[in-house]
């Protein structure tokens, strides 16, 4: 991580950049891929001392397969939302959980809080002062631990091996 | 069939405007008019994005792109509001 | 063909739109309340923008991806207020349905918020 050029701080933010710059002025002309990258050079050194740490993805195909299983919960939890919505509301069983995490990059913890939030009836809540435990609340829940495990495994886990050593 | 689908989209995304500025109005915490508010300017996307196909004008992008900007930082100013009673530090 | 793909994504998009904010108008307590819009409006605002991107390659003489970006600006940016909504309410002490941990309650009892 000390070796990082300095001249290129965020190797993976830059092309990114370039591309968001691409989708805004929606145009592949040379002029605006030029003007792109540049943007991307320039963008990461001027806002280095808001992220002072590089990312590094340790298996980009876990990656892309996590984002392919977020968008796929995504849509299944917005039918299962739907329908909660649509039923009788004073059946439904609000519940608190805590989730202890096992994350400690605050990266990989942020990218959790938003996956718990856009699937399965669950908005998460607060995260504890300490990093430790991240307060849950599930729509409609008959099984608290399960859901717990079901968190664990399905999001935490892919998200450790991908940002984290193990 | 696509004039059908949209004009049956803009009855249910007018309905559902409706319905956040009701939840607007009637509250009953501060924390739900926020949220309402932030539900009126998903809609107000969605309703100029249905605009922008019935009229077939592109330019209705730019307005969209933005609400999305403004909509988000407006909630999250006001939430920091109800946090910490202060919002710039 | 094409029109029918757009009828459908426009039409899904719109029903979501709506059940997200019935969901604002029906449901029982602040943190259920939260549920609807944060997940049934970002699809269906997300389909609707899909839709207008189709619509637009299709017609124009380029592709227009640009609607991609609001997409994922939303996908991004309705957890964080959801979170951050969720958080005010937890520090009001809203009333809710659904019991808060006492683990937790005891816990931020001594922070400062």
């Amino acid at each position: 991580m000390t070796t990082r050029p300095r001249f290129l701080p965020h190797p993976i933010l830059s092309p990114l950049l370039t591309g968001l710059w691409l989708l805004l002025t929606n145009s592949v002309s040379p002029g605006q891929i030029l003007l792109g990258l540049l943007l991307g050079w320039v963008i990461p050194l001027l806002t280095l001392r808001f992220w002072p740490e590089a990312i590094t993805i340790r298996r980009p195909f876990t990656l892309i397969r996590y984002i392919g299983l977020l968008l796929y919960d995504i849509i299944i939890a917005n039918f299962t939302v739907a329908r909660l919505i649509l039923g009788n509301p004073d059946r439904l069983k609000p519940v608190f959980i805590e989730l202890p995490l096992d994350l400690t990059s605050s990266l990989a913890i942020g990218l959790l809080t938003n996956s718990i939030t856009l699937t399965p009836g669950t908005v998460s809540a607060r995260l504890s002062e300490d990093g430790r435990y991240l307060l849950v609340h599930a729509l409609n829940e008959n099984d608290p631990d399960n859901l717990i495990a079901t968190i664990k495994d399905r999001y935490e886990r892919p998200l450790r091996e991908i940002f984290e050593q193990c | 069939m696509l004039d059908f689908a949209i004009t049956v989209a803009f009855g249910l995304v007018v309905l559902a405007i409706g319905m956040c500025c009701w939840r607007l109005l009637l509250g009953p915490s501060a924390p739900d008019r926020i949220l309402a508010l932030d539900t009126l300017y998903v809609n107000a996307i969605a309703l100029l994005m249905l605009l922008g196909i019935h009229l077939g004008n592109a330019l209705f992008f730019e307005a969209a792109l933005l609400i999305a900007l403004m909509g988000f930082i407006g909630t999250v100013a006001l939430c920091k509001y109800l946090l910490r009673g202060d919002i710039i530090e | 063909m094409l029109e029918y793909l757009l009828s459908f994504l426009i039409l899904t998009g719109a029903a979501f739109t709506f059940i997200g904010s019935l969901g604002l108008l029906r449901l029982k307590d602040f943190y259920m309340r939260l549920h609807g819009p944060t997940k049934a409006t970002t699809l269906g605002v997300g389909s609707l923008l899909i839709a207008s991107a189709i619509f637009f390659s299709s017609r124009d003489t380029g592709i227009s991806l640009h609607e991609v970006l609001i997409t994922l600006f939303l996908f991004i940016t309705a957890p964080v207020s959801a979170h951050l909504l969720a958080k005010a309410a937890l520090h009001l002490d809203l009333h809710s349905r659904a019991k808060t941990p006492v683990k937790s309650t005891q816990q931020e009892k001594g922070n400062r918020l």
